[in-house]
């Protein structure tokens, strides 16, 4: 069964429906649904985006989170009735076509990731937290990751590609007091 | 996981919002959905109207209104709070509770005020304003009322808002002294509801106490006011005997009970022990003097 007029299969006619209009990774995206329809499930079956993963679908685990209007959410924890007009960035928003984003390089470079599962929200949660502040302690990085659950790495490796993100991010030229100095002894 | 099947409403004004959970039977507020969402999910809740408040404009500000009391508009996020860089120093109770409620994905879009209307008697929110003294403004078809927020929460996951009420504001009352006090959470990881929770809200002239409250989380039924730890506090200075005594009495009127998250006496432990370093906390930070 399907919701969505890019699936044309269609649900029971006694069914409402609302159209939605999302700006998804820059795109624009119409789709009629139900609305009690996740914006996860919107996402994942209906625009066939399945980097946006479901790991709990009880709000705890984080691996649904996309950036909407640049801050991070659950998508399994919102309708895809309340994007209508809204802007949604999903994990595959960020790479520009063949080039990485660099927070993606630093989970490549710094080894993340191990199953996977949880890398597109713990990416999408460093990107708004980089996005807010580009030169954040290890701390800072921690504490913003906090909502995103990992059974695989202990963390340890995912902290370190987003202090890798932030670094290439802020370019050869930014100034050179880097997180660590700021937080190291004195 | 699907929630039932709901009709869906988005008013983009708050007499608009009020007439439609007027004119429907089982219609609910939707704010950040943080609660409400993961309840339909799991068919808790099964609403036939969900009525989303999220598109009604200026709902979203907090500040000092004109008559000297803070303002917590209904979507006023818990992230919105915990990233002021004004709120501190009106508010410094609140200031430290933002960043402990949920984590920060569920800080996006949960709100202050809906967190109050949830009447989780784990939430942080409801203990803030229990110590603040604080009061939900609420508007329905026949105009506004403020409720005392002992008065607003009539039980666990219950208040006194009649269906077709829309809390619009939450109110904390102009100080009469300098404010003081914080907010400490036990809780087994980020996300986590409070094992115990204790929010102090202190108003001092110098070092002499001249208002206080404290609401416990987590430790009841319901959101726990310690008022006679909070009295024995009023009209003296924040010596050890008097957070002595102070911190006694709260874990006094604790009612924990005894589950996955520790022991009842352990709960009530680290209550005792959580006011006491919120108290000896204030007693050491210098006043301000203006
Ligand atoms: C993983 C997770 C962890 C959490 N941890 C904590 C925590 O540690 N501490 C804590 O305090 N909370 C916690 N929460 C709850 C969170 O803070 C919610 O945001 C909050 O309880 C409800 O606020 P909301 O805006 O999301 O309300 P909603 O979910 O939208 O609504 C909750 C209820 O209040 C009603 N309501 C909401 N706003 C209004 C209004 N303006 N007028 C009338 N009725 C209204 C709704 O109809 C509904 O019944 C957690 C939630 C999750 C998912
Ligand atoms: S699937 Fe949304 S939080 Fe786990
Ligand atoms: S890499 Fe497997 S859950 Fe994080």
């Amino acid at each position: 069964m399907s919701l969505f007029e890019e699936v044309p299969v269609s649900i029971g006619n006694d069914v409402p429906r609302r159209r939605v209009e999302i700006s998804l990774n820059g795109e624009r995206r119409a789709a009629e649904v139900e609305p009690r329809l996740l914006l996860a499930h919107l996402i994942r079956n209906g625009f066939r985006l399945t980097g946006t993963h479901t790991g709990c679908d009880t709000t705890n685990c984080g691996a649904c989170t996309v950036l909407f209007d640049g801050a991070p959410v659950k998508s399994c924890t919102m309708f895809a009735v309340q994007a209508d007009g809204h802007e949604v960035t999903t994990v595959e928003g960020l790479a520009q076509s063949e080039q990485l984003h660099p927070i993606q390089e630093g989970f490549k470079d710094e080894h993340g990731l191990q199953c996977g599962f949880c890398t597109p929200g713990m990416m999408l949660s460093a990107k708004a937290l980089l996005d807010e502040n580009p030169n954040p302690t290890e701390d800072e990085v921690r504490w913003a990751l906090s909502g995103n659950l990992c059974r695989c790495t202990g963390y340890q490796n995912i902290v370190k590609a987003v202090l890798w993100a932030a670094d290439k991010m802020r370019g050869p030229d930014a100034d050179t007091g880097t997180a660590a100095d700021e937080t190291g002894a004195g | 996981m699907y929630p039932s099947r709901f009709q869906y409403e988005a008013p983009t004004s708050l007499s608009e919002a009020i007439a439609l959970l007027s004119a429907h039977d089982d219609a609910k507020v939707l704010a950040g959905g943080q609660s409400l969402i993961p309840m339909m999910k799991l068919r808790f809740a099964a609403p036939a109207v969900i009525v989303d408040i999220n598109n009604i404009p200026k709902l979203d500000q907090h500040g000092v209104h004109a008559d000297g009391s803070y303002r917590i508009g209904a979507l006023v996020r818990h992230a919105a709070l915990e990233k002021s860089t004004t709120l501190g120093e009106h508010q410094p109770l609140l200031a430290s509770a933002a960043p402990l409620v949920a984590d920060p994905i569920v800080r996006t879009r949960g709100t202050f005020v809906g967190s109050v209307c949830h009447a989780d008697p784990q939430g942080d929110w409801a203990s803030c304003m229990v110590a603040l003294d604080g009061s939900i403004l609420a508007q329905g078809p026949n105009g506004r009322r403020t409720i005392g927020v002992d008065e607003f929460v009539a039980g666990p996951f219950q208040t006194v808002l009649a269906p077709n009420e829309i809390a619009i504001q939450a109110i904390i009352p102009k100080p009469v002294g300098t404010r003081a006090g914080g907010y400490l959470k036990l809780e087994r990881r980020v996300g986590d509801f409070a094992t115990a929770g204790a929010a102090v809200g202190l108003q001092m002239d110098g070092d002499t106490v001249v208002q206080a409250g404290i609401g416990l989380t987590g430790v009841g039924a319901r959101t726990i006011n310690a008022s006679e730890a909070a009295a024995a506090l009023v009209g003296n200075r924040l010596d050890p005997d008097v957070i002595g005594t102070a911190a006694g009495l709260a874990a006094g009127v604790a009612q924990p009970r005894s589950d996955h998250r520790g022991s009842a006496d352990y709960k009530r432990h680290v209550i005792e022990t959580f006011v006491s370093r919120i108290l000896t906390d204030a007693a050491r930070t210098p006043e301000k003097v203006a």
